[in-house]
């Protein structure tokens, strides 16, 4: 038999890959396609929307109030950051005040909850890597924080405590105090984990030059948090479009200047003491006061109030039964989720649902860029991006 | 229909109209002008726009322009945004601007998936966020909360089947009128 020299030349095909949407590195229900050349990316291209639960859909069927909690549920590790978007997207279109003392508790949480979601970015980035200890450590400070939000609200993670117009209920006795307590002793166990991982040879081989976003495609690719300054572009809405009372403290916005995934998690880190600064600064500025605007038919009545007075109750039992109407009008509120900017398309007809709340989640832009981030890198380095750009599919999914 | 201002300050593209509405800036423009007008904010030196934020989808089922597209843009050197809006009739095909920025794929894929407003010239228009195999637009007003498909384990075929979703009550929704 004559061989035909066309059939002898050998033709390699890239190898294409699953990854997930059950592997522990994908941060949830990440399906993502790999196509490899040896063990080289060639191509990622993730497919989402395995934890789609039609969210906007479920807010548009529910009144301004019961839509709230499902701001909690987006991003399950920065809860509160959410329903706070929310509420200010709701109290721009009804003009509602919110009172100082309402204010300072809000960025109190805020960065709380900047901690919080941070400690797990760092904790489960180290753990993805391969460092387990940093996660442990950061899971014990979580709980701690945890407790915080189980102490104002009842619940551990979807607090349902920033509302419109204000909070759920003023702090309980002695909080304050606990809160000093951990703050003092928290800058310590950044120093640990620090200790750990931040001139750690194996973690700094798997992260220095992984993942490098130049500001131009940072850009580009419409970033923003961690991910646009990790790229070197100084940009924070609480500094540069402040909401709240962000003007009034004094914080620096750590930025990198290679745009790697180590530039990336030494900004984390640097946010959580950022983050700790505010948090002292609050409890130096707090003062005793309402914590919810005094507009009654947009803001449920004290209990104290409902004991004593029969309007009350009607405006209570209207509040929970019926919602409140927000008056005509569409705005974009956007704030600084730990993520990156957390966005609220709030569009109301006058009802008491909301006519379309578009949620621009941070993850999302991120993920798309994925496959940017990760051509050239080693299958081995997608876990990393994956870990830097900090994906929970809560939010992305939505 | 359309006014025009060009001069420094001004606008150098067509536009409906301009407005600032609770501190927000408001852009309405045709959508047949939208692509140019995008990449005018975007690259034009007096407003920079560089960054897109977002792309939003909504569905007003009843007017005459069924949909609309609204687009968040940052400009991050004059610390601004600006939200262009667009407002389409059903079936009418919505320029993409994937090519001014490279994010806007994800977006609308998205809005195509939950509203079926198609993007011309994107290349990569798959449904991204509903489930394989999915059918119908979600976002749409006129489709019901519920869905049409719900989906079991058949212990007998070993596999996920999707079937009717089958209520005993109608899915209620309440109100001030509705008697609790």
């Amino acid at each position: 038999m004559k061989l035909k020299k066309k059939e002898l030349t050998k033709s390699v095909k890239n190898f294409t890959i699953n990854f997930g949407p059950q592997h522990p590195a994908a941060h949830g229900v990440l399906r993502l396609i790999l196509e490899l050349s040896g063990e080289i990316v060639e191509k990622a291209d993730p497919h989402i929307g395995l934890l789609h639960r039609g969210t906007e859909k479920l807010i548009e069927n529910k009144n301004f109030l019961q839509a709230l909690p499902y701001f909690d549920r987006l991003d399950y590790v920065s809860m509160m950051a959410q329903e706070h978007t929310y509420s200010l997207a709701v109290e721009t279109l009804s003009e509602l005040t919110v009172p100082y003392r309402a204010k300072v508790i809000r960025v109190l949480f805020l960065e709380i909850t900047r901690i919080l979601n941070h400690l797990l970015a760092v904790g489960c980035h180290a753990m993805d890597v391969g460092a387990m200890t940093p996660f442990l450590w950061a899971f014990e400070e979580r709980e701690k924080l945890m407790e915080f939000y189980e102490r104002v609200s009842g619940a551990r993670m979807h607090a349902a405590y920033i509302r419109p117009g204000g909070l759920y209920a003023d702090l309980p006795l002695g909080f304050l105090d606990d809160l000093y307590l951990f703050a003092f002793q928290f800058n310590t166990r950044i120093d640990e984990i620090e200790e750990m991982l931040t001139s750690n040879r194996i973690w700094k081989e798997r992260l220095v030059d992984i993942g490098v976003v130049s500001s131009k495609d940072a850009i580009e690719w419409g970033f923003s948090g961690v991910m646009l300054r990790g790229s070197g572009i100084p940009w924070d809405l609480r500094k540069s479009q402040p909401y709240e009372i962000y003007s009034e403290f004094k914080f620096k916005i750590p930025v990198g200047n290679l745009g790697d995934c180590y530039d990336r998690y030494i900004i984390r880190v640097e946010e959580m003491r950022q983050s700790l600064s505010i948090i002292e600064q609050c409890l130096s500025v707090i003062k005793e006061g309402p914590v919810k605007s005094n507009t009654s038919k947009q803001v449920s009545p004290y209990r104290v109030e409902i004991k004593n007075s029969m309007e009350s109750v009607i405006h209570h039992f209207k509040y929970y039964s019926e919602g409140y109407s927000v008056s005509v009008g569409e705005t974009y509120t956007a704030t600084e989720a730990p993520k990156g900017e957390f966005g609220v398309y709030l569009l109301s007809n006058g009802t008491e649902k909301p006519y379309r709340c578009k949620i621009k989640a941070p993850g999302f832009g991120h993920l798309q860029a994925l496959s940017f981030m990760s051509v050239g890198h080693m299958v081995a380095d997608v876990v990393t991006i994956i870990g830097t750009q900090d994906i929970v599919f809560g939010e992305i999914d939505r | 229909m359309t006014s025009q201002l060009i001069l420094n300050k001004g606008f150098v593209f067509p536009f409906i109209f301009f407005s600032v509405q609770k501190s927000e800036s408001i852009l309405v423009v045709l959508s047949t002008h939208l692509f140019f007008s995008i990449q005018c904010l975007k690259n034009h030196i007096n407003y920079r726009y560089t960054l897109l934020s977002c792309i939003s989808g909504v569905d007003f089922n009843s007017s005459n322009y069924r949909f609309a597209v609204v687009y968040d843009l940052i400009s991050i050197d004059f610390n601004q945004r600006i939200r262009v809006k667009t407002f389409l009739k059903e079936g009418q095909l919505m320029a993409s601007i994937t090519s001014i920025f490279l994010n806007a794929n994800w977006w609308e894929r998205e809005i195509w998936d939950f509203f079926g407003i198609f993007f011309n010239q994107n290349l990569d228009l798959r449904r991204i966020l509903t489930d394989y195999g999915f059918e119908g637009f979600p976002m749409r007003k006129d489709f019901p909360l519920s869905g049409y498909f719900e989906l079991s384990y058949n212990s007998n075929k070993k596999r996920v089947v999707s079937n009717l979703v089958e209520f005993s009550q109608e899915h209620r929704f309440f109100n001030s009128e509705s008697s609790i």
